[in-house]
């Protein structure tokens, strides 16, 4: 078991600027802390080793340190509220989604350390309303008919001190015979509400020690509180509608979630502006009951998308204090680094290390950006984000049939499996079902680290993405390559002016997600004679969007195509920080072709394999690429898979936007029948998905210049990185990278075929 | 599950998967794999990893996380293939009801019903 993480409060820090990191200690009181640049996270014993020389600094140091907790789970606070006196009524639409939890609170004012106040929960089924008056007091009531998850109901309660009388009321909006969901009841109240000061929640309950539990999962639609005792079918009637006069003068507050989607705030739509907020990042932009179908944007029909989605199982800021941090000297030098924290000796039965990483960028003013590399690596911190502690070995089962091997559990995955309140990847699923479709950085990122050997990657170092990663770094360390690092998050926020005047950009093995201005900042650059090394595979497959007011979150809507671990809902596919049209990029006629030359054909997990050199290697424009290179096979060895040609590749294709002068200089072969066709490469499911049996099954090893002098070369594989190191750099993987990234440093222009 | 492992017209591909328990597999180890894969129980037999590539245990994933996960103490496994082996006797067993008594390395199994328990 892992005894200490921790997550940093950025994941790149500028000369000058601070980075802070908060960390939970699993074991003892104090930890030792230092910094490290990380060359190779790879523990394997057939690579070149562990690399992680330490950073003297003053973090170096020891420091008390304590188990700290993230409180996941979404909800609406408003603060201050009223205190609800005299007589009043709620209503709302509500979907629950996930019945199986007993105590599920949709609305309370609620004073925990007197406990009192009301709650309007779902118990076992049930709606329930219950009242505390903090002398010990209670009363507690509920319908019988039980609710069904997937349905939507309109409920409401009515409560009238004075008379000392409850309503208790909830209509399924859709009847089905012979099931009896809808009931209304009324009686006596056992107790007064007394008169709080509290904020009101919706979707959850405040506890003594500060959290907020039994969440609601579901959607829930049009909130409202209203003075005096109204009808249940008035209250409902008003949910969607029109709000008649008597009920418009009465409004206490009336909360629209068709407004302020992209943002996180909550609008009281009635005259006393009762705005809240939403925390940790229920989804918003869900359509609720009035959904037509004729639209399939809030921005279209706002009115049908007045649903916030509730999850106990999200997460946006873990909120830790700070144990530590780091201020750059003036003159930090860009690159890979990490955070490493012991609280002990690591053995077999528990990890007490861990590595946190971060990257040093340029420095954030142009002006100061004097004297740079030509080269920069452009950390796919998105596609990181996106796969925050990723969950599927844990959460989905058949996952061994695709990996070809037992699933692999380091000290790092028990540690996740215990503790689901880090919450999800983009590729997990909700408690209840649905889709994640926002995740954050500001939690411990337990698959993003040195030393992280995954169940995902290929077999053998069984890396991916960050970890992956730090092959090329150790790569470009042998080479004493002078790089910066950029991220995709600097990329999304300074765009194109950040890359302009490096010669050449060297990807990530995986860079997977990419936000509108990360995508037109790539292309600017390009198109103005930029030398990009995509190499990695599966590149610029997903659109995401980044929030205008969170930092550190993306969001992702696994719309109507691609390889998806989840499906978004009909209806559902818009982002809703930015409006977007969400899903592949390819849908949204950027396939990644139009962009890197190639785009994603095929994935599996297993074992990897070579390339054949194709005739296209021995075009003069391409001899730089393979000289001293004189085998036709290419990467029949590695550490991931062991071979370069795995995990996910991609291809030239002309009809999705490959230039027509793009040169084929080798193509992988020997594919594992776990190697399969991606589903948006076929319209009809075919018999032959695996690379044993289907020739399109493969990778393309790809050069192209470019019309502004420019060129792209593109491996083509999320492996190729992990060939790099084998046999100490030694080998024809590591020689075609270097011939080509020293051809692409030299100021010498490409020129474009006659 | 669609397909029933036939302990006598499947025994080849045990051969197959004992020399080569990760890697490229024939459609016939494939189908008994993705039949022996399959837990309807929810439960997930996990590998864990006790010490980066050097040693490993046998782990029962619960299909509620809410229960822990279970570690089985020994064996200790050295070799990442030699857990892998293990596991497919085990579900061997469990799908046809008979051992498979050879080890990873040495001699192959014999296409004679004598040869298994």
């Amino acid at each position: 078991m892992l005894k200490i993480v921790g997550y940093p409060d950025r994941y790149s820090v500028a000369p000058g600027e601070t980075i802070a990191f908060h960390i939970s200690l699993e074991e003892g009181s104090s930890f030792d802390a230092r910094l490290v640049r990380v060359v190779n996270g790879d523990s394997n014993p057939a690579g070149p080793g562990l690399d992680l020389p330490h950073f003297p600094s003053p973090v170096d140091g020891t420091y008390p340190g304590q188990p700290r907790r993230a409180d996941a789970g979404s909800y609406v606070r408003v603060n201050p509220f009223p205190a609800l006196g005299g007589s009043f009524s709620f209503r709302a639409l509500i979907w629950p989604t996930l019945l199986a939890r007993p105590e599920q609170v949709l609305a309370t004012q609620w004073d925990a350390e007197r406990q009192a106040g009301f709650a309007l929960l779902i118990q076992d089924g049930r709606l329930t309303l219950k009242l505390a008056d903090g002398g010990g007091g209670t009363h507690a009531c509920h319908l019988e008919a039980r609710l069904i998850d997937r349905k939507w109901y309109a409920i409401s309660f009515s409560l009238d001190p004075a008379a000392g009388t409850w309503r208790l009321n909830q209509r399924a909006l859709l009847e089905h015979a012979g099931i009896v969901d809808s009931a209304s009841k009324q009686g006596g109240l056992a107790c007064q509400l007394p008169s709080i000061e509290a904020p009101l929640v919706l979707a959850g309950m405040p506890a003594v020690d500060g959290t907020v539990g039994l969440h609601f999962n579901g959607k829930m639609v049009a909130p409202a509180f209203f003075s005096g005792l109204h009808a249940a079918d008035a209250l409902e009637a008003a949910a969607l509608g029109a709000v008649p006069a008597i009920l418009a003068n009465a409004t206490i507050a009336a909360y629209d979630f068709s407004k302020d989607i992209r943002s996180v705030r909550v609008s009281d739509i009635g005259p006393n502006r009762l705005h809240g907020e939403i925390v940790n990042l229920p989804a918003r932009g869900m359509k609720g009951p009035n959904w037509t179908g004729l639209h399939h944007t809030w921005q279209a029909a706002p009115t049908e998308y007045g649903a916030i989605h509730f999850h106990e199982d999200d997460l946006y800021d873990a909120g830790w204090p700070a144990d530590l941090s780091w201020t750059l000297p003036k003159d930090a030098k860009s690159g890979a680094y990490a955070l490493h924290l012991k609280c002990g000796e690591t053995d077999a039965e528990a990890m007490r290390e861990t590595y946190i990483p971060f990257f040093v960028r340029p420095p954030r003013a142009a002006r100061d950006r004097v004297n740079r590399p030509k080269v920069a690596f452009l950390a796919p911190t998105a596609s990181y984000m996106a796969y925050a502690n990723h969950g599927e070995h844990i959460t989905v089962r058949g996952v061994e049939r695709m990996m070809g091997r037992l699933l692999h559990f380091g000290h790092q995955d028990v540690y996740l499996y215990e503790h689901p309140e880090l919450c999800h990847s983009l590729y997990d699923k909700h408690a209840d079902g649905s889709g994640v479709c926002y995740s954050s950085r500001l939690r411990p990122n337990i698959n993003c680290a040195p030393r992280y050997h995954s169940w995902l990657g290929g077999d053998g170092s069984s890396l991916y993405q960050y970890n992956a990663d730090t092959h090329l770094f150790g790569w470009l360390a042998h080479h004493e390559i002078e790089y910066d690092i950029i991220t995709d998050e600097d990329l999304h926020r300074d765009g194109y002016e950040l890359i302009r005047d490096y010669q050449v950009i060297l990807t990530g093995s995986h860079p997977e997600y990419h936000s509108t201005p990360m995508w037109d900042a790539m292309k600017a650059w390009l198109d103005r004679g930029g030398r990009l090394m995509y190499l990695g595979g599966n590149g610029w497959y997903w659109r995401i969007a980044f929030h205008d007011e969170l930092p550190g979150v993306i969001e992702v809507r696994r719309a109507e195509d691609g390889i998806r671990s989840w499906e978004a809902e009909p209806g559902e596919y818009y982002h809703s920080f930015t409006g977007e049209y969400g899903g592949l990029w390819r849908r949204c006629g950027r396939a990644p072709n139009s962009i890197v030359g190639i785009g994603f054909i095929a994935q599996g997990f297993d074992v990897s394999s070579p390339y054949l050199r194709g005739p296209d290697a021995d075009d003069p424009r391409a001899s730089f690429i393979f000289k001293g290179v004189t085998e036709d096979i290419i990467g029949d060895f590695g550490l991931i898979g062991g071979g370069a040609a795995g995990i996910e590749l991609d291809c030239i294709n002309p009809l999705l936007g490959s230039p027509p002068n793009i040169l084929r200089l080798a193509s992988s072969i020997d594919h594992s029948p776990l190697m399969l066709l991606v589903n948006e490469e076929f319209t009809a499911t075919l018999p032959n998905l695996g690379g044993d049996q289907n020739d399109r099954v493969h990778a393309d090893l790809a050069f192209v210049e470019t019309a502004a002098g420019g060129a792209i070369f593109a491996t083509g594989s999320i492996a190729w990185c992990g060939s790099l190191p084998w046999n100490n750099y030694d080998n024809n993987v590591s020689t075609i990278t270097l011939n080509t990234l020293r051809r692409f440093m030299s100021d010498e222009p490409f020129t474009p075929p006659a | 599950m669609a397909y029933r492992i036939d302990p006598k017209t499947d025994r080849q591909f045990v051969e197959e998967f004992r020399r080569n328990p990760v890697g490229r597999h024939s459609p016939g180890l494939m189908r008994v794999l993705n039949t022996l894969r399959h837990d309807p129980t929810g439960s997930q037999i996990v590998l864990f990893c006790r010490k980066p590539f050097a040693e490993w245990q046998i782990a029962h994933m619960p299909a509620d996380r809410a229960e822990p996960l279970v570690f089985e103490d020994s064996p200790v496994f050295t070799d990442r293939d030699e857990a892998e082996w293990e596991v497919f006797r085990r579900r061997w067993r469990a799908a046809t009801g008979q051992d498979i008594n050879l080890p990873l390395r040495g001699h192959g199994l014999p296409l004679d019903d004598d040869e298994t328990g």
